[in-house]
């Protein structure tokens, strides 16, 4: 636009492109990247390590000395601490305190004339004069260089153990109906106030623009109090599905009126006219020539509505109970951050399974995300 | 799955339902005052009546749920706020003097009004900077998808990405997180991010930016490609510089969508609550109101007196970008 020929700031616009557009996206990667990391690597090494080598400290036992052979007078005990992992020794000790104390093939001497050698490979070998007692094996410590791995365990992990597969299809009670019941309801208002002339419509459609920004804050208290009062009065409980859908139609519903109402009073009238003249009510207009004339705006605000309701905490928070069979996965999330706070294993892989739906929905519908917020925000001058 | 079912149902069940009505209370308008095949001046009134019903039947069930679920209320809320914890006994403004002294609503409110100057400030202007940039590049368009990514993530969501990258671990050990190995390489000890007050603000308001810029980049690129070309070409010609052209000539003809962004995200910013929730509950001096607000609604059993007194107190400060909406709605529709 500006710069029609090259000019020497180019390379500066692109250079600052790269880094925000990395700024932007390197905490997201590192959630992805470490989701799918070995869960004791995840623990000790950042996520753009994923792919070097980790040192991590380790513990193992030998074998119990029950399984000791004897060979040319002395008794022998040898196994292999890494049991076929594909990893490499560095250094081992046999005392907690010093865990890296030998370097990979020494020996060490153990007590009461016993040796242990620990090998690159992780095999070991206990050489004793005498034979040895007890049923519990030697701790060994050992240092190993543990070559990256990627593994899909913590997402097995958290479906089942933590509860968030059941969060999941919750979320999407949640989230399907909410968004599909007032497309139909905002349509028809949309309608009425875009192309029915009544008195007082002027003032309707200042009020739903007021509405757009009331806080949520204000209507929890009351509607709190509404659902407790109408769920005692029927005997039935205050807090169900039925109550969340009804309370995001309510709060989606602002925004719905206000998008297809902009976008039906768009529409040419000429179209409409015609119709009348041929003799079509303004019910028909409505059916067979709004309707699907305005689907940009009504698929618009329908991943709007689903996004917002997928991603809400707060209202689901107030009016949805906290069972396994309803809390949704916003809520599940904030629990686990309670709960789990230090076990990132599962925080970034149940983070990612909350965020795959939006962003699935965001890469393929972006089109009509972007038309909707165009749309959606009030102009001003 | 049985849940889904349900909800599949309810959801074709609630759909016919909204079918049904505006068919059926269609049907049975037509039918009470029929103005087709009657003679003069009966067919005219019937389809004056019909005329005037029409409209109030299109809109009942929408106007029903927003009475319900927003009209009642604001109104509800404000009555509350002069009511006990139980919203039964008339305290008079026993709740806004409580509010005045309480220290944690004066922390709430100093801290908002930080939150109110910085995140607006700050989304709107890197979301103008890049809308600028990508705008002049081959892979703009890949750019800004990835920018606006963010704003299909829950806050929830964002926050557990966040507390990830601002993750602590003591002096000595390998950081995990992104922050302190950044700090580390740098030379420096890293620190528990979220227990540093006043500073720990910030750190929570980057996650908002991080969301909202996408939202800001979106409006203001449509806005400066709508920009005359004529304009910039004339500052061409007169020997303006990027910068000048930029600031001179392209940002004053787009100050309306700025300060529509602007008042936008600054609305999200009065109910941000979920990030604070997630990230440290209002603990090391982070409480804003609308996590105060949910605070005090489940506090000891729930004090539906206070907890409506933060609430008012936050639509109080929405009412002027509220009146200012209205005004420009009301102008546009007028222009039209």
């Amino acid at each position: 636009m500006i710069a029609s020929s090259r000019s020497p700031l180019t390379f500066l616009v692109h250079l600052s492109v790269l880094l925000l557009v990395a700024l932007w996206t390197l905490p997201t990667a590192g959630l992805l990247i470490s989701s799918l990391r070995d869960k004791d690597q995840l623990a000790v090494s950042g996520w753009w390590t994923a792919l070097s080598t980790s040192s991590q400290n380790l513990a193992g036992r030998a074998a119990s000395p029950e399984e000791q052979v004897e060979k040319d007078g002395r008794f022998v005990l040898s196994g292999n601490l890494l049991d076929g992992a594909n990893a490499k020794v560095s250094a081992f000790g046999f005392r907690p305190m010093q865990p890296a104390a030998f370097e990979a093939g020494a020996t060490a001497d153990i007590g009461d004339g016993q040796t242990l050698t620990v090998n690159e490979d992780g095999s070991y070998e206990i050489v004793s004069p005498t034979r040895m007692e007890g049923t519990r094996g030697q701790r060994i410590f050992y240092t190993a260089a543990v070559p990256p791995r990627f593994t899909l365990d913590n997402y097995r992990e958290v479906l089942s153990a933590e509860g968030i597969g059941a969060s999941f299809i919750n979320s999407l009670t949640v989230a399907i109906p909410a968004t599909i019941i007032p497309i139909l309801v905002a349509a028809f208002c949309a309608y009425a106030l875009a192309w029915m002339p009544f008195p007082g419509r002027a003032i309707l459609i200042a009020v739903v623009v007021g509405l757009l920004v009331v806080p949520l804050q204000m209507s929890l208290i009351p509607l709190l109090k509404l659902y407790n009062g109408v769920g005692a009065f029927f005997g039935v409980p205050a807090k169900t599905y039925v109550g969340i859908w009804l309370a995001h139609m309510g709060f989606g519903l602002p925004l719905a009126v206000y998008l297809l109402r902009n976008y039906m009073a768009g529409l040419p009238r000429e179209i409409m006219e015609s119709a009348r003249v041929d003799g079509a009510s303004d019910f028909d207009i409505f059916v067979k020539i709004i309707l699907p004339l305005s689907f940009p705006a009504l698929a618009s605000f329908a991943i709007f509505q689903f996004l917002w309701t997928w991603n809400d905490l707060l209202v689901a928070m107030v009016f949805l109970g906290t069972g396994n069979d309803e809390l949704v996965l916003t809520g599940r999330l904030v629990n686990l951050l309670g709960s789990r706070g230090g076990n990132w294993e599962i925080l970034t892989a149940s983070a990612f399974i909350t965020i795959v739906v939006p962003l699935i929905v965001f890469f393929s519908l972006q089109r009509y995300l972007v038309r909707g917020l165009l749309a959606g925000s009030v102009k001003g001058g | 799955m049985q849940q889904l079912l349900f909800a599949v149902f309810t959801m074709i069940g609630g759909v016919l339902a909204c079918v049904l009505y505006f068919f059926g209370t269609n049907w049975l308008l037509d039918r009470l005052f029929p103005s087709k095949g009657r003679m003069g001046a009966e067919a005219s009134r019937n389809l004056r009546i019909t005329n005037a019903i029409r409209p109030w039947l299109f809109m009942a069930p929408a106007l029903l749920a927003l009475g319900i679920y927003l009209v009642y209320p604001v109104f509800e809320s404000f009555r509350l706020s002069f009511h006990d914890r139980t919203g039964r006994t008339f305290v008079g403004l026993s709740n806004y003097a409580w509010m005045l002294r309480d220290g944690e609503f004066r922390q709430s409110i100093f801290n908002n009004f930080l939150w109110l100057l910085v995140v607006p400030a700050l989304s709107t202007f890197f979301g103008l900077v890049i809308a600028a940039l990508t705008d002049r590049i081959w892979w703009g368009n890949i750019a800004k998808t990835l920018i606006f990514m963010p704003m299909a993530i829950s806050f929830v969501g964002a926050a557990v990405i966040w507390k990830f990258v601002y993750d602590y671990r003591a002096a000595g050990n390998e950081q995990i997180g992104l922050l302190n190995a950044l700090v580390v390489w740098l030379g420096g000890t890293p620190e528990a991010w979220m227990t540093i007050p006043f500073w720990n603000n910030f750190f929570l308001m980057v996650i908002l930016i991080w969301i909202q810029t996408g939202f800001a980049m979106v409006i203001l690129s449509a806005a400066l490609r709508g920009i005359p070309e004529e304009t910039i070409e004339a500052a061409v010609i007169d020997g303006a510089n990027g910068f000048q052209i930029f600031f001179k000539i392209m940002v004053p003809q787009i100050w309306g969508t700025i300060a529509v962004v602007w008042t936008t995200i600054t609305i999200l910013v009065l109910k941000v609550f979920d990030i604070v929730l997630a990230m440290t509950n209002g603990q090391w001096q982070t409480q804003v109101l609308a996590n105060l607000m949910f605070d005090w609604m489940f506090r000891g059993g729930g004090d539906f007196g206070r907890g409506a007194t933060i609430a008012v107190v936050i639509m109080v400060l929405v009412i002027p970008i509220m009146i200012w909406n209205i005004r420009n709605a009301t102008k546009e529709m007028e222009g039209r």
